[in-house]
């Protein structure tokens, strides 16, 4: 037993904050540090930078651009990431359609897709749930009929991230109604600019454009553009479910965030004392700093049975759960920390060229929108209860 | 970063693991939990033989081993709910000697305990000083070449069976300064002690210890007059980490059985373990203890760093423990209905040991309150 890295894995560790030290743009750093709102060219601007540095797709196969990093060594480019403020990598194409193609796709699939994804020229959004299944996905109803060639696609998405800047969707279709709900579906990949797609916006609570709705009409989609069999989708969305969880429990980032709650607290007068100071505040603060502990170890343990090639399986569940429910009580105490300050709220200072200055202290900026929009992460990608679910099946065999 | 366990120490885990399913099945630990000791002398020396008793410490005094050994022999005890006062006599006693005793203190008294032929207790607590391990009344005063000890150690788990009891005591300062606080050896038997012996609520023996002018020598005085905080709060906390293992073991072993009852039990027709609202609070428990399995692991790992790693990484652990160990004991004793309120099932047992354990040098609140002041 032993909980230090590798030489060669903090020679590596090095390596990325010089890198970063570097190459990452102040601009964007101030962004992050200052809980702004990334526009589109943010994203994409970094991930240019990393992808000229070769370091987009830590997890990917060399063969397909990827680096191929032990799940220790992408751990490790997480945390240094986050440190430095960076801006987050979208998982949509990355994480999540980028391996379904190189695990299941055709070579010239392969060949089309894997460097437009990789170089950022492709803007991957995802079309899963849709307005009458959420927790119970594989009762979609979006339908892909044949037509020669091509399948005519009718039906509606919900809850689609970043859809408004998305070139293509990889998309859940019914192609069969007979039988269980599984055996029926495919997985599409589709152009957005095809004719008879419409993105609609959804507001959110905190007043902030991340949803959408898709609406399909009549779309026309090639056969050629189906990954892998008929009706077998579900098998490849459940590919796409389980691939690349190490890094779900956010531990990187719900440190950092954690770290400037308390320098946020020690700021903060209250009563002639620092509110970090106070006794029931730092009992939470410490609550949570001990829960972020535990969940660092469970992943770090998950991470080491990754390196000896174990796939996580129920587990990597519990860092989905946990890490939510960090952040969470991350972002509710930093509200709470701000007291008054929590209450000016302007999402147009989000918006670029806007002349609204934040009002109260500087550490007060987006921290009401950053708390209203986590509350989705314990019910998007598999709610809480949904989780738990898994892991009563796959842990416990109840 | 690695978690797996060497071939040496895989062994002493087949070994203790193996002692506790064949050797202590809970009717087993029933009949010695209600001797007078509380234990099983046999078992004792069969620890001895297999070298537990050495675990932990230094080479050159016999031990073997570190914080990794230990954590292992713990978990097993916690899995078998063993009594035998191995906290007190090996990770406190042992341990305080290792720490800071003289050459000839730990040639006599670690051989014997690696022998068998000693057991040892550590009172540190008294009637009003909670879980502050500095609140110390007990006075040890000059007289001669040695001192004379009075005072009242409350709660001493082991004392019953000790030869020799550690006790804090203050040769100097006020009730709850840090300095002159200093640790003396004393024999059970020696004039003035007076023991008043119960059974605790967790099946495990325990005294008050009073001392009224207990003369002892000079060479009963265990590392340097008036500096022994630091020495209490480093083996308390590799006494905290042995207890996060042995809560570990405790709070699986309820896990288990637990989760087994939800899939045998009926009612309306279908096993409980169908009902999503048993499954969920069944994998609230699951959270609970690989939470409390990793800070234990982690705790375990961190024992030789700065004193304020380390305490930060007690005091981390203890908190997650008292907090897990309380949730999966309660939960546990629910789950099984009315049986788990019943003696006869080793569920309310082990209940009753975590309860104690989140009590043990310092409860949650303690220790949250303990980390809150080291990380701010």
């Amino acid at each position: 037993m032993e909980l230090a890295f590798s030489p060669a894995e903090q020679a590596f560790r090095a390596e990325v904050r010089a890198f970063l030290d570097a190459e990452l743009p102040d601009d964007l750093r101030d962004k992050v540090r200052h809980r702004r709102e990334l526009q589109r060219e943010d994203y994409l601007r970094w991930q240019r930078i990393l992808h000229a540095r070769g370091w987009i797709a830590g997890a990917w196969p060399k063969e397909h651009g990827g680096c191929e990093w032990s799940p220790a060594e992408r751990h490790i480019f997480d945390e240094e990431c986050h440190a430095a403020d960076a801006p987050p990598l979208l998982p949509f194409g990355l994480q999540m359609v980028g391996p379904v193609i190189y695990t299941f796709g055709r070579p010239d699939q392969k060949e089309f897709f894997l460097p437009r994804l990789l170089s950022g020229e492709h803007w991957w959004c995802q079309g899963y749930s849709e307005p009458g299944s959420g927790s119970d996905l594989a009762s979609l109803q979006t339908a892909a009929v044949r037509d020669g060639d091509d399948y005519i696609i009718n039906g509606q998405k919900i809850w689609t991230s970043l859809a408004h800047h998305a070139d293509w969707i990889f998309c859940l279709a019914r192609t069969q109604k007979e039988g269980k709900h599984q055996e029926g579906i495919s997985f599409l990949l589709i152009d957005m600019k095809t004719p008879g797609i419409t993105v609609r916006p959804l507001v959110l609570m905190d007043q902030g454009h991340h949803v959408n709705e898709v609406f399909f009409e009549n779309v026309r989609v090639p056969v050629a553009n189906r990954i892998g069999e008929e009706n077998k989708g579900w098998t490849y969305a459940k590919f796409l479910l389980g691939n690349e969880r190490a890094g779900i429990a956010e531990v990187a980032w719900n440190k950092k965030l954690l770290q400037r709650l308390k320098e946020m607290a020690a700021d903060t007068p209250a009563s002639g004392e620092r509110l970090l100071d106070d006794a029931l505040f730092s009992r939470k603060v410490a609550e949570t700093e001990i829960k972020l502990t535990a969940l660092e170890y469970c992943n770090l343990r998950i991470l080491a049975a990754m390196q000896e090639g174990s796939p996580p399986g129920g587990e990597a569940s519990m860092l989905k759960l946990l890490g939510s429910e960090v952040t969470q009580s991350i972002t509710e105490l930093t509200v709470e920390a701000l007291g008054y300050y929590a209450a000016p709220y302007e999402m147009a200072d989000q918006t670029p060229g806007s002349n609204w200055t934040p009002v109260g202290p500087e550490a007060a900026e987006g921290v009401m929108g950053q708390h209203l929009f986590m509350r989705a992460i314990t019910i998007a990608g598999g709610s809480s209860e949904v989780q738990k679910n898994i892991i009563a099946k796959m842990v416990l065999g109840l | 970063m690695d978690f797996n366990l060497s071939e040496e120490q895989q062994l002493l885990k087949d070994s203790v693991d193996r002692f506790v399913l064949d050797g202590y099945d809970f009717e087993k630990r029933r009949k010695h939990a209600n001797t007078d000791d509380g234990f099983s002398r046999d078992n004792w020396k069969k620890f001895a033989e297999l070298g537990w008793l050495a675990v932990g410490l230094p080479e050159e005094y016999g031990g073997f081993g570190g914080p990794i050994e230990t954590m292992i022999v713990m978990e097993a005890i916690g899995r078998g709910l063993v009594t035998e006062p191995y906290l007190a006599t090996v990770v406190l006693g042992s341990g305080l000697v290792a720490e800071a005793g003289t050459d000839a203190q730990k040639t006599e008294i670690l051989g014997a305990v690696a022998e068998g032929n000693c057991m040892l207790a550590f009172g540190y607590a008294e009637p009003t000083s909670r879980f502050n391990l500095a609140d110390v009344t007990t006075k040890a005063e000059k007289k001669g070449g040695g001192y004379v000890l009075n005072g009242h150690k409350s709660v001493v788990y082991g004392a019953p069976s000790a030869d020799k009891i550690i006790v804090s005591a203050r040769t100097s300062g006020g009730v709850r300064d840090r300095d002159g606080i200093s640790l003396f050896i004393v024999d059970n038997n020696a004039s003035g002690v007076s023991r008043r012996d119960y059974p605790t609520a967790d099946g495990l023996r325990a005294s008050e210890v009073m001392l009224e002018n207990v003369e002892v020598g000079a060479d009963a005085m265990l590392g340097a007059e008036g500096a022994a905080l630091p020495v209490i709060e480093k083996v308390v906390d590799q006494g905290i980490a042995a207890l996060c293992a042995e809560a570990v073991g405790c709070m699986e072993m309820l896990k288990d059985e637990t989760n087994e009852y939800l899939k045998t039990r009926k009612q309306f027709g279908v096993p409980i373990g169908k009902f999503q609202v048993l499954q969920h609070r069944m994998v609230d428990c699951f959270i609970e203890l690989e939470q409390s399995r990793s800070m234990t692991y982690m705790v375990t790992l961190k024992l030789d760093e700065d004193d304020t790693e380390r305490r930060k990484a007690a005091s981390s652990a203890k908190a997650q423990i008292g907090k897990g160990g309380v949730f999966i004991g309660a939960q546990s004793v629910q789950m099984h209905g009315g049986m788990g309120m019943t003696d006869e099932l080793k569920i309310s047992h082990y209940y009753k040991r975590l309860m104690q354990i989140d009590t043990m040098f310092g409860n949650r609140d303690w220790h949250l309150k303990q980390f809150a002041a080291l990380t701010q």
